[in-house]
């Protein structure tokens, strides 16, 4: 065959009919869109008419007006005097503190129970897989229930179970003591952030210099400087005082400390635990899938066999592992809003007693929307830039 | 390897003689290799067995040596003098016709309990490979219309129930299968338009995907049973189960299309080249050659969603839909049952587990029969 410069096809002249793929193309988009469109405006008519038939004006304006809704569990100062803006400002650090707090707990937690299930401990291994398989089969909403009610059968606040001194546990929920935020203490926190920041830039500098000369350079006395003799000089020189509070029991309820509510706690524990149980799995699929070769030569190498799992083989598992846990952490915050079924006013429930009081449902409900991809949308981003930043580095 | 087989084997095996052990011999050595193989790990087993005997024996006093198994007509005071130190399973046998069945007519529960039957018949059969014909899905229209028939009735003799007496375990089964048999395929469509040539379709069926991905499921129903009405013409009123129905089955769509989407990857270019150069047209391509390989493919995926769709239709207990979960949550409103509903919550999982278990051993098979091919 002799080659010369392939010549290109003459372009087919065009057909006016559905055979010509070109014409089919743009007859079947043109269509799926118009009905698309004519569904969606069908809709908003027929939404425009009932509206003001409702007499019901459409806007956000009714953000600013009185609220009048008690929100009892609120970290922001709320009263029902509050506009309907700040009571859904409640409901999204309400979600938010779930979700933080409830994302990293899970994360340990199924972290440990997916080691666990790989234990060569028959009986620890069975107990893991147990958990995982029991809490996966049951829905979450009856887990909530079941944990929500556990907690109203708890003793009432005057016969609260005191496992340890200054912690209570009863139907008011659980009850910790807290440490006072005063100025200096905050100077003190903030000492201490910096440290550690400052300490794993010197540590990644370190590790650096032992690529380039292979010798080993101890990190241990940047980390005593920086951690520990940093923040306690802060904390001495801006005079912190660091007197915890004990919760104390006054008449029927109880005076300082930290209070989770009940349905605040049986959230998190539902949430928690049943997130756990997915994780678990991932952990576990994710380091079945580093090959046995790489413990192997680890063990030739004589490390010891946690130092291989931290070092080795959880830095490879760690690749499988990200995507879907992403995944995992957006259902367990789309997840807190079963809130709504015990009490608990986080975003949702909010915006449901909003729409009904105002019968505002378009607006609230794309609040609900517009919250949750925002915050898909972070998490998403937060994971995908750990992904590219923990994935194989290829020569 | 045939000519191998021929080959004499050495009649003494090297290494180590066999020895033949006991049945003592053999606990005694699954004891030291999986229960007391270190130091460390033996500490472990005892403080597991410590810990796990304790409540084992807290659990058993507690749901059989201290219960109380029925009780006459309403007379819970017994079951109250023991509230915390054993349960009360006498709320069961008192109430589990309506858990079950909800407020459906009495006397006419035999219906939901055959519908419940036919369910799980529909489901055994389908979960056979050897089943997996075309003749299954004319099966599969002839049950759920049986199902329907049943529940409303109004012919040969049996009374019409309205939709709104229906309840209990049918409502979750229904809403499960209904938004599954209905989902699946609307997931199959809006895959392929995901993956389509044309960009309109494909933009359209990526921000259907995602708005419905992106947001909690407690917010599609919210706007089911809220909004959906805003949006009818006036007089048109749909029923309610209707309406979470519907949402369901843009739920289980959206989810379904990503699942059978990474199956559609799955499929080798090839394939859908070679069906082009057959002359196919893109339906027949795509339902005879390609989509059967791609759905072959995310099976166990696809599974884990039936799992966790069956599990997520609880949730119209929050929109007010009697539904398994809300009919035990209403049981115990009884005043003289009200403070046991941990016993109700148990009975209710038991069922919920036993489906979810079947399926998700189910799934398991499938993938170690793959694994296995």
């Amino acid at each position: 065959m002799t080659t010369s410069t392939p010549k290109r096809p003459p372009a087919r002249p065009l057909r006016l009919s559905l055979d010509d793929p070109r014409i089919a193309g743009l007859f079947w988009q043109i269509l799926v869109v118009g009905i698309a469109i004519a569904i969606v405006a069908w809709l908003w008519s027929n939404a425009v008419h009932n509206l003001s038939v409702r007499r019901i004006s459409t806007g956000f304006a009714f953000l600013g007006r009185e609220a009048g809704m008690p929100i009892s569990d609120s970290w922001i100062d709320y009263t029902p005097k509050n506009t309907y803006l700040r009571a859904f400002i409640v409901g999204l650090v309400n979600t938010l503190r779930v979700a933080v707090i409830g994302i990293v707990l899970a994360t340990v937690i199924g972290t440990l129970v997916g080691i666990a299930r790989l234990s060569t401990n028959w009986l620890l291994s069975r107990l893991a897989a147990v958990y995982v398989e029991v809490l996966r089969d049951l829905p979450l909403l009856l887990q909530l229930l079941f944990w929500y009610v556990l907690m109203q059968g708890l003793p009432a606040a005057r016969q609260a179970w005191k496992p340890v001194e200054g912690v209570f546990l009863s139907n008011r929920g659980l009850i910790l003591p807290s440490v006072p935020l005063h100025d200096a203490n905050l100077w003190t926190l903030l000492a201490l952030v910096v440290g550690v920041i400052v300490f794993i830039i010197v540590r990644r500098r370190l590790i650096a210099q032992q690529m380039l000369d292979g010798k080993a350079r101890p990190a241990w006395p940047y980390a005593l400087g920086l951690i520990v003799a940093l923040p306690v000089l802060v904390s001495f020189l801006a005079g912190a005082s660091w007197s915890i509070t004990l919760p104390e029991l006054r008449g029927f309820n109880f005076v300082g400390g930290l209070t989770l509510a009940p349905e605040y706690f049986a959230l998190l524990i539902a949430l928690v635990t049943y997130t756990s149980a997915f994780i678990a799995e991932i952990v576990r699929s994710g380091i079945q899938a580093v090959p046995r070769g790489q413990w192997d030569a680890a063990k030739a190498l004589g490390l010891k066999k946690s130092f291989a799992l931290q070092h080795i083989v959880l830095p490879q598992a760690l690749r499988v592992i990200i995507p879907p846990m992403t995944s995992q952490y957006l259902n367990l915050t789309k997840n807190s809003s079963l809130a709504v079924a015990v009490g608990y006013q986080d975003i949702v429930s909010i915006a449901n007693t909003t729409l009904n009081q105002t019968g505002q449902a378009i607006e609230s409900i794309a609040l609900i929307m517009m919250v949750f991809l925002t915050i898909s949308l972070g998490i998403s981003l937060f994971m995908n830039w750990y992904n590219a930043r923990i994935a194989l580095v290829e020569r | 390897m045939s000519s191998l087989a021929h080959v004499p084997q050495d009649p003494l095996p090297i290494g180590r003689p066999r020895v033949q052990r006991t049945l003592g011999g053999q606990i005694a050595l699954w004891l030291r290799t999986n229960l007391f193989p270190s130091v460390a790990s033996s500490i472990l087993t005892l403080l597991l067995v410590a810990v796990l005997g304790k409540a084992v024996v807290a659990l058993w006093q507690w749901g059989i040596a201290n219960a109380i198994w029925s009780v006459a007509g309403n007379d819970t005071s017994a079951c109250r003098a023991l509230r915390g130190v054993g349960a009360c399973w006498a709320v069961i046998p008192e109430k589990y016709r309506f858990i079950l069945f909800g407020t459906y007519p009495f006397d006419e529960q035999w219906r939901p309990a055959l519908v419940v039957v036919i369910f799980i018949a529909l489901f055994a059969l389908s979960s056979r490979r050897s089943f997996w014909r075309k003749e299954l899905f004319l099966l599969w229209v002839a049950a759920l219309v049986a199902i329907g028939c049943l529940m409303w009735g109004g012919f040969l003799g049996m009374s019409y129930v309205s939709q709104d007496r229906w309840g209990g375990l049918p409502v979750t089964l229904i809403l499960a299968t209904f938004g599954l048999a209905f989902g699946f395929p609307l997931g199959i469509l809006v895959a392929l338009g995901r993956r389509s040539k044309l960009p309109a379709i494909r933009s359209l069926c990526v921000l259907y995907v995602e708005l419905i991905r992106g947001v909690p499921l407690i917010s599609l129903l919210f706007m089911a049973s809220v909004m959906f009405p805003l949006f009818m013409p006036d007089g048109v009123n749909i029923d309610k189960l209707l309406r979470a129905q519907i949402a369901f089955i843009l739920y289980a769509g959206a989810y379904l299309a990503e699942v059978v989407r990474g199956g559609l990857q799955a499929v080798p270019r090839g394939q859908s080249e070679a069906a082009d150069a057959l002359g196919l047209s893109y339906w027949r391509k795509n339902l005879l050659i390609v989509l059967p390989q791609a759905i072959r493919h995310v099976i166990p995926p696809l599974v884990n969603t039936f799992i966790a769709f069956f599990k997520d239709t609880s949730l119209v207990l929050i929109i007010g839909i009697f539904d398994l979960l809300t009919t035990a949550k209403t049981a115990i409103i009884d005043p003289a049952w009200q403070s046991f509903s941990v016993e109700v919550y148990v009975f209710v999982g038991v069922i919920y587990f036993a489906f979810c278990f079947a399926m998700s051993r189910y799934s398991r098979s499938l993938e170690a029969q793959r694994t296995a091919n």
